[in-house]
């Protein structure tokens, strides 16, 4: 199954967190397996170990299985400032989840984040690929509600 | 060629993708449309126009109108009053003041002198320009050499928070003999607070490009990386397209306007980790390793990626590299003070009227940045902090608003210039919450390798979380300077040496605030 996107890179441990990314994105539920690290292990001739290093240390990959939605909520000074607090205070509320915890549907991954460089319309957040700015905690009733309507 | 009546320059970055611009610019497509003037009115998608808080904004050129904060129900009325009856909606336009700000900010660019206002992803755009000039003039008219003096004689120093001259690294590097040497990109930006280069890739992504042919031929490298962060797509997916059009033009490849030289451009995705803005833990993960700091020397730019040599350059720097190859280094050292030559773009947050970006000269004073960019404290508000330079940065007091931004101005006081961030507090901010945040980032960021940065956050974390919860003793004040002198003193790179500049300067300068919860 991960043939089709070893087949992209040449096998150098250079091309490792190319591979993660795709592996992960293409997860339905967007997290790396044990059983992948083995694959890729084998296939770029690497130890898992250095590849569970590498998952481990960057934020944006996950070893445990996540939700259809990942929401990344700032919490960088600028967005604290600016009450990201309060925001992840709501989307707790909305989602019943804490940071880090996914919702029982499966729906929603909610996670925090450091500076996504959308300061300028502090508080902020990603849900997926979109940016989401100027929250306030009526609109994120709003946002969440489109997502959670079947609209996307 | 098609001729058009007018242009309508959208601007499309994430602020304004998160205001919804994708609907609104179809639904004007489809308006146009239905009223036949699809072949009069063209419609270009730019990056951002320089206005922030402001929604969907658009530009009508040849009138020069900017439309803000649009909703889908102002489109037919613009398409009928202004493009059918040539009446623009002044109830939608930018007004007087705002649009001086917004007039004034474009006055001094360099490195962001076509953002907002060419199609970036459209090479013939930057093209016509001017674009590319400055790489055939060097790789055609100049020696290497002659490339490097000019950039090390125009006094630019790199944008990325050290300020170190960029000629004289690029010096270290290029008289090395080596089968291949590698030029590589820092857009791993994350500093918080800071969006300048998501902003110069997004809405110029060619102008990088350009100063990276130059500085590769400069210092002999055939390979470039540009190593981005993984959250940046739009910046990914606009460099992809301008690599790709840049080899169909013949800028880059094999024997590049026939003078022998060969370069090939490769865009490297991190992962989130904002230790890899330090060079060599950016190699490091661009090797795909996890992202701990290599120890110096020896330094990249003779032992970097791979072990071969590597210059590593802040995507702002770079972005002047154009600019000072076609005008020459004398023109360049117009802008701003000696010792510090050039623009610098800034970004403004916070407790600000008008929370965007602008790029003025070096040493422009933080009080103009503020008031004239910024648009000022927000209404009703009194000024009181300014955390400078991003979290790695100081938080500067009423008394420091004169200070002049640039490198040397700053170090007079203890400060830095960082990467440009300028993050504004009115009196309603906690310095106490404020710092924990600092710390909070830092904790969470430290890469682990050194036990003085680990363990020091920690400490750090647990003394600040102490004090915000009202259970501090004035101790605890001293001791956590004393923490951060340490890490300071023995942290093994920058990011766990930094700590000290936020916590000395919040507690010298609002202790009232930590006293406040202590006593």
């Amino acid at each position: 199954m991960y043939e089709e996107i070893f087949k992209k890179y040449t096998p150098e441990k250079e091309n490792l967190i190319y591979i993660l990314h795709e592996i992960q994105d293409t997860h339905p539920q967007q997290y790396i397996s044990e059983e992948a690290v083995e694959w890729v292990a084998e296939y770029l001739q690497i130890e898992p170990s250095h590849i569970f290093g590498v998952l481990t240390f960057y934020t944006m990959f996950s070893t445990k299985p996540r939700g259809k939605n990942i929401i990344r909520l700032c919490e960088s000074p600028p967005c604290f400032l600016r009450g990201s607090e309060k925001m992840l205070k709501r989307l707790a509320q909305l989602l019943k989840v804490k940071a880090g915890e996914t919702t029982s549907d499966g729906l929603f991954t909610l996670e925090l984040c450091a500076c996504l460089g959308v300061c300028g319309n502090a508080p902020v957040m990603m849900i997926n690929e979109d940016v989401y700015g100027d929250l306030t905690e009526e609109k994120l009733d709003k946002i969440i509600a489109s997502y959670t309507g079947g609209e996307k | 060629m098609k001729f058009y009546r007018s242009h309508i320059l959208i601007g499309i970055d994430d602020s304004s993708l998160a205001a919804g611009v994708k609907e609104i610019e179809a639904l004007l497509r489809s308006e146009l449309q239905k009223n036949n003037l699809s072949d009069e009115i063209n419609i270009l998608e730019t990056g951002t126009l320089g206005l922030f808080g402001t929604g969907v904004s658009m530009t009508v050129f040849p009138e020069q109108v900017t439309y803000v904060n649009l909703t889908a129900a102002d489109v037919p009325e613009i398409v009928s009053e202004h493009f059918l009856k040539g009446r623009p909606v002044t109830r939608l336009a930018l007004k007087a003041p705002l649009k001086k700000h917004y007039d004034y900010n474009y006055k001094n660019r360099i490195v962001l002198a076509n953002s907002g206002k060419i199609n970036p992803e459209d090479i013939k755009d930057y093209l016509a320009a001017g674009g590319y000039e400055a790489w055939e003039k060097a790789l055609l008219i100049m020696q290497p050499g002659e490339v490097v003096d000019e950039v090390k004689a125009s006094g630019l120093r790199g944008r990325g928070g050290a300020g170190f001259p960029t000629g004289l690294k690029w010096s270290f590097t290029a008289p090395i003999k080596a089968e291949q040497k590698l030029f590589v990109i820092n857009a791993d930006e994350g500093e918080p607070g800071t969006f300048k280069d998501r902003l110069i890739m997004e809405g110029d992504p060619h102008k990088l490009l350009e100063g990276i042919m130059i500085g590769s031929y400069a210092v002999g490298a055939t390979k470039a990386y540009i190593y981005i962060r993984g959250e940046y797509k739009l910046c990914i997916h606009r460099l992809e397209i301008a690599i790709k059009d840049a080899y169909e033009y013949g800028l880059l490849g094999n024997n590049i306007f026939d003078s022998g030289f060969d370069l090939d451009i490769y865009i490297k995705i991190g992962a989130g980790a904002y230790v890899c803005g330090e060079e060599t833990a950016l190699i490091e993960s661009m090797e795909g390793n996890r992202g701990n700091p290599r120890s110096k020397p020896p330094f990249p730019g003779v032992q970097g990626a791979w072990q071969l040599p590597t210059v590593v350059n802040n995507v702002e720097t770079i972005a002047n590299v154009p600019a000072i190859i076609t005008n020459g280094s004398e023109w360049y050292k117009g802008y701003g003070p000696d010792g510090c030559s050039g623009t610098k773009v800034f970004t403004i947050m916070g407790d600000v009227n008008l929370p965007g970006l602008c790029e003025v000269d070096m040493g422009t004073s933080l009080r103009t940045i503020i008031d004239e960019f910024g648009g000022g404290v927000k209404e009703g508000h009194q000024f009181k902090a300014a955390l400078v330079g991003g979290a790695a940065g100081v938080f500067l007091p009423i008394e420091r608003l004169d200070v002049n931004m640039d490198y040397n101005s700053l170090r007079n006081y203890a400060a830095v210039l960082g990467s440009g961030a300028i993050l504004v507090m009115d009196e309603r901010a906690d310095i106490v919450d404020m710092l924990y945040s600092v710390i909070r980032f830092f904790r969470h960021e430290s890469c682990g390798k050194c036990s003085p940065c680990a363990n020091g956050n920690e400490m750090l974390y647990k003394l600040i979380s102490k004090i915000r919860k009202g259970k501090g003793a004035p101790e605890d004040l001293y001791n956590m300077d004393k923490v951060a002198e340490a890490m300071f003193h023995s942290s093994f790179c920058a990011l766990g040496q930094s700590l000290v500049m936020p916590i000395r300067s919040a507690i010298e300068h609002f202790k009232a605030d930590f006293l406040k919860r202590i006593n």
